[in-house]
């Protein structure tokens, strides 16, 4: 068992690894030691930086410069669209789309002789002939990294570099010098919210658990991220695990429970084995186990592994698919704080939520309300995709808007297309328009909106993206994951989900459109869970915000984004053919027909519309119409 | 039993062993609460999908009713009660990879293979399966086909990804 003094020995003792991985200036031949971080998370991994890692090891020992210079896998850094991604300190050079390739060069130029490699430097890093640290650019000057902290510093795999970094420290703290009362009393003043998507305080739900009078209590970690498109608590349990592990433990003390779960997808390999790989460290160091840090108190964690359902990122689903059942919720009161996992007194925790903790307790309360704005405080972690150029994780802080998040962090619409509609909090949210990209990004003005913050997905949308078929997709997934216990979610989604495939068939009437709001209101009020009751936000958002579009799919049969395949055609443009016969060649159902070296036409009764053609041909002749 | 007999003795050893890891997986898990999920990953892990023989020994040794098992079994969807072809292609359906064009790349892998989603090709070469999804967004669109990644996918690419298979 490590006491509080094993620890600071471990801390001195890491401290000067860590102090490399730094920007310090200096520059070229006076650097003795560098660090190479090479992005370990899912994104990059998926892009084959381990075999990067790999070829950076051969590469550095086949120059003998092994004692000069480390090479550490990392969690995230957060700019996915360009991995692998490669950030050299202390020069703090960012180097984009790495291939293995590149690997002998690099090293030769910048770990052996100290000059930047030039032809994968990130490129927003230059000014003029200067290069500047990637902090600088505009993807990263404006984030706050709280919950990411340690995301790219540190190899999650090592506990002694958490350790180095302040970890475990906030633990410590609390067991040795803080009452119950007061973890719980400075959680609630940070004015922590739950990032999950519920929004609800922190301290609040730990206060409910605390005040529970019963043998047993559990601590749930909810990593059951199932919002397609956000990936944020994945990149924390990748890049950072010991930060959950220390948050349960401090709420296992301040609730009294001395049995914590985290329950994780099983769809995320990586994380679950750096977690697991994390839990076996801290209970080895006596972090977690019985007596830790000889105060008595006793902590421990089990993995449970969920099994694809979306509804079991509610609390309720959540608590009876560890125990062994169908995911299935149900009706709050009793709240889980009072009567949760075997029935007794349990706090759920969001894994980005948890994440904050150990700092609120290091820097205090004030610290992290000073942070955001009046009712929400702190940052949000937003995992940015769809028609962005930078897609990836951001970290910012509450009360940015929407224009600094989309256009200044994320760099705006690829391809000089026209920004159409952003779409925060999943399926259970809602699409806003250009007239709301000055809004700040809170959980009340969202909800104002008629989006919501959810867990942080924010997908960006062009012009070429229908709406409607937005609305069908979400409903597609709602409809699907529909637990089917309550009859207005499980009917209700799949009336809305036909309504929509009718419209976007273009065989919709006007009173459909007028059914669709009615019937999301009603599912709204009658669902039994969160899940029902925010499944029509997709479709009443983009009703209220784009009715011009629905009108097109109805009235004048055209879809104007180009998506509904039965609202298009397919068409030879005859100046543009070549005649190459390609498409013809391709074609899955013989629609197209002609001669070599002249014209070909497609016969649009026999055409599947499944546009092979359109994407095979090299000279752009066939069009969309 | 006919079936049986027609084996070869290493298919019987192979299956076997894989039913005495079922079996010690049960043990390690029978006392603890809950246990069923875990043991059904467990027996996924093993055989690649759920059989209904195995289900029910689980049934017997956790002392639940095979309606039971099932009922959990077929609720979760990373759970499959049928095999699965050699090759599981998964499109990613999240929303960031299909705002960037994955349905085409379904469709085409539905065209080439010449099955829907969810069907296995008749030389048992391949699943197409349309999943949740995968979390690398910056790769978008993404599949996987076994544990190997395809990103910035266009369906154009989708033939030579298939050939590499072949």
């Amino acid at each position: 068992m490590k006491l509080l003094t094993d620890l600071d020995a471990i801390r001195t003792l890491t401290q000067s690894r860590l102090d490399n991985r730094r920007i310090t200036g200096a520059s070229g031949e006076s650097i003795t030691f560098r660090s190479v971080m090479v992005c370990g998370g899912t994104g990059c991994t998926s892009s084959d930086s381990n075999t990067i890692i790999a070829a950076l090891e051969q590469e550095i020992s086949s120059h003998g410069i092994e004692s000069q210079v480390e090479v550490v896998r990392t969690g995230c850094f957060g700019l996915c669209e360009l991995g692998p991604v490669v950030i050299v300190y202390p020069e703090g050079i960012f180097y984009s789309r790495v291939e293995v390739k590149d690997i002998p060069a690099l090293v030769e130029q910048h770990l052996l002789n100290g000059k930047p490699y030039d032809k994968k430097i990130y490129e927003k890093t230059r000014h003029g002939e200067e290069i500047l640290s990637f902090e600088e650019t505009d993807f990263y000057k404006k984030q706050v990294r709280i919950a990411l902290r340690n995301c790219g510093t540190i190899d999650p795999e090592v506990i002694d570099e958490y350790i180095a970094s302040d970890g475990y420290k906030a633990l410590a703290q609390v067991l040795t010098t803080m009452s119950r009362e007061q973890v719980i009393d400075t959680v609630k003043r940070s004015g922590l919210r739950g990032r999950g998507g519920g929004g609800f305080l922190t301290g609040l739900k730990w206060e409910f658990a605390a005040k529970q009078n019963k043998p047993q209590k559990y601590v749930i970690c909810n990593a059951d991220e199932g919002d397609p498109g956000a990936f944020m608590d994945r990149s924390i349990l990748e890049g950072n695990p010991h930060s959950v592990i220390e948050a349960m433990a401090i709420a296992g003390y301040a609730i009294g429970a001395n049995q914590g779960f985290i329950y994780v997808r099983a769809e995320y390999p990586i994380a679950v084995q750096r977690f697991t790989k994390a839990l076996n460290q801290a209970r080895e160091y006596g972090l977690l186990g019985d007596d830790i840090f000889g105060t008595g108190f006793t902590f421990n964690i089990d993995v449970r592994l969920g099994a694809g359902a979306f509804v079991c990122g509610e609390e309720t689903a959540l608590i009876h698919s560890i125990e062994g059942h169908r995911g299935m919720p149900t009706p709050k009161p009793p709240f889980p704080a009072v009567e949760g996992l075997w029935g007794m007194p349990t706090i759920i925790n969001n894994v980005e939520t948890l994440a904050n903790i150990a700092q609120i307790i290091l820097n205090g309360a004030e610290w992290y309300a000073s942070i955001g704005t009046e009712k929400s405080k702190g940052t949000k972690v937003f995992a940015l995709g769809g028609k962005v150029v930078n897609t990836g994780l951001v970290e910012v802080p509450m009360g940015i808007t929407l224009r600094e998040v989309i256009f200044e962090i994320g760099g705006g619409i690829p391809g000089g297309k026209k920004f159409k509609a952003v779409q925060t909090g999943g399926p259970s949210g809602g699409c806003l328009t250009e007239e709301h990209l000055d809004c700040t990004i809170d959980f009340d003005t969202l909800t104002s909106l008629g989006s919501m913050m959810g867990s942080g997905g924010m997908i960006i949308m062009d012009e070429d993206t229908c709406m409607v078929d937005v609305a069908r997709f979400y409903l597609d997934f709602t409809r699907d994951e529909s637990c089917g216990k309550c009859t207005p979610c499980r009917i209700g989604t799949k009336r809305l989900l036909e309504m929509l495939d009718k419209i976007t068939e273009g065989k919709g009437t006007l009173e459909d459109l007028e059914n669709l709001e009615q019937l999301s209101l009603q599912i709204k009020n009658a669902s039994l869970c969160a899940l029902g009751q925010t499944a029509p936000n997709p479709v009443l958002s983009t009703i209220k915000y784009f009715r011009d579009e629905y009108m097109a799919h109805i009235t004048d049969s055209k879809c104007p984004a180009g998506v509904c395949k039965s609202l298009i055609s397919y068409e030879i443009d005859a100046e543009l053919c070549r005649g190459c016969s390609l498409c013809a060649r391709k074609c899955p159902s013989d629609a197209i027909s002609g001669k070599v070296k002249e014209p070909y036409v497609i016969d649009k009764a026999a055409c599947i519309k499944c546009g092979v053609c359109f994407d095979v041909c090299k000279f752009k002749a066939v069009a969309i119409v | 039993m006919e079936h049986q007999q027609t084996c070869s003795s290493a298919d019987i050893a192979e299956a076997d062993e894989k039913l005495e890891k079922v079996k010690h997986a049960i043990v390690q898990f029978k006392l603890m609460k809950g246990a069923l999920i875990p043991v059904l990953h467990e027996v996924q892990d093993i055989y690649g999908f759920l059989p209904e023989p195995v289900l029910q020994v689980v049934s017997e040794e956790l002392n639940l009713p095979l309606s039971e098992i099932y009922g959990v079994a077929s609720f979760y969807h990373f759970f499959s009660l049928t095999p699965k072809g050699e090759n599981v292609i998964h499109v990613c359906m999240g929303t960031a990879c299909y705002i960037k064009g994955a349905q085409a790349v379904l469709d085409r892998l539905s065209t080439e293979l010449k099955v829907p989603v969810q069907g296995t090709t008749e030389d048992n070469k391949f699943t197409l399966e349309a999943t949740r999804c995968l979390g690398a967004c910056g790769l978008a669109p993404v599949m996987t086909i076994g544990e190997k990644v395809h990103g910035r996918l266009v369906p154009n690419a989708v033939p030579k990804i298939l050939n590499e298979y072949n």
